[in-house]
């Protein structure tokens, strides 16, 4: 697929808002549908979408095999992070409320972050699979 | 059309079209979710599903062949077994309330709590997100663990293979 002049442009000019959306399903989860599994999840598709266009070491140029690795387990550890944070400050695991002076507010960054947490685990995670699957037949 | 598509998966031998029909499937699902207003669950669905399955799918495809293997012998006894789950999980659904009958438990224990709650509790207005992330966040982590864990036993188990094919070679 690498020589197709009509796929490449349009993912040159898709992939970028599909990244966007999203960052917007991600932080507007709190007001509409959305949230971090969606998000990884579709920021993993973006990448997927151009690793079938330009081809597989051209995305593992772009997203190297370490940092999906490391994204792998990082979400998972900020989620604990969060987690330990609220029993730090004196309340129980992942207990936001102690997160922020004003209750209402350590609750917001709590989900924040706890979000983000999902979102790098679910992507780095979906994308690995890709990864290891579609490497499989070429050098195995 | 979720029938249709169903029985189109079961007859259909090449498997490449069994996994266009499967994203077919999953699309149908999703328009279900969002007529029961379940619009967080139907963007998984259509995401998860129809989108990154698919792909996967079609990349185990490439790995071992596009035609389904006749079976070796007609498969009489998991049909049964099958069938006797299904009537059991259709009998077990005689039990349930009745579909949106306001009085039935789980609408009366912890949920006017947070539908009524919630904005005031965590100032976020989508409760599906302030349940997902603050009430049942204990919840949510087991769930990353989970996604964490598929990752790391399919990183160990084709790294695995791919290290054990090169020693063979």
């Amino acid at each position: 697929m690498k020589r197709e002049p009509v796929l490449r442009v349009v993912g040159k000019l898709l992939i970028p808002y599909m990244l966007m959306f999203a960052l917007y399903v991600q932080f507007h989860g709190d007001y509409g549908p959305g949230g971090g599994f969606q998000a990884g999840v579709i920021t993993a598709a973006a990448i997927i979408f151009y690793a079938l266009i330009f081809g597989l070491p051209a995305a593992r140029r772009l997203v190297p095999d370490a940092v999906v690795e490391t994204m792998v387990a990082l979400g998972a550890f900020l989620y604990m992070a969060v987690g330990f944070a609220g029993l730090l400050l004196g309340g129980n695991f992942l207990d936001y409320f102690v997160l922020d002076r004003d209750p209402v507010a350590g609750q917001h960054r709590g989900i924040f972050w706890v979000e983000i947490g999902v979102l790098i685990t679910v992507s780095g995670v979906m994308l690995k699979i890709f990864y290891m699957f579609a490497g499989r037949g070429r050098e195995g | 059309m979720m029938a249709a598509t169903v029985f189109a998966i079961i007859v259909q031998r090449n498997l490449f079209s069994v996994v266009v029909l499967a994203g077919v499937y999953s699309f149908l699902m999703a328009t279900v979710l969002v007529a029961l207003d379940a619009v967080d669950v139907a963007m998984t669905e259509a995401s998860v599903g129809a989108g990154i399955s698919t792909v996967l799918l079609l990349g185990a495809l490439y790995l071992c062949g596009g035609e389904e293997a006749k079976p070796m012998q007609r498969a009489w006894l998991p049909l049964a077994v099958t069938l006797v789950i299904a009537g059991a999980l259709v009998y077990g659904t005689l039990g349930l309330p009745a579909f949106s009958d306001p009085l039935a438990p789980i609408h009366t224990h912890v949920v006017p709590r947070y539908l009524g709650q919630a904005l005031a509790e965590t100032g976020v207005p989508n409760v599906v997100t302030a349940v997902l992330a603050s009430y049942r966040g204990y919840d949510t982590l087991g769930e990353t663990v989970v996604v964490f864990t598929a990752g790391i036993g399919v990183i160990a188990l084709l790294r695995r293979a791919r290290r054990a094919s090169k020693g063979a070679e």
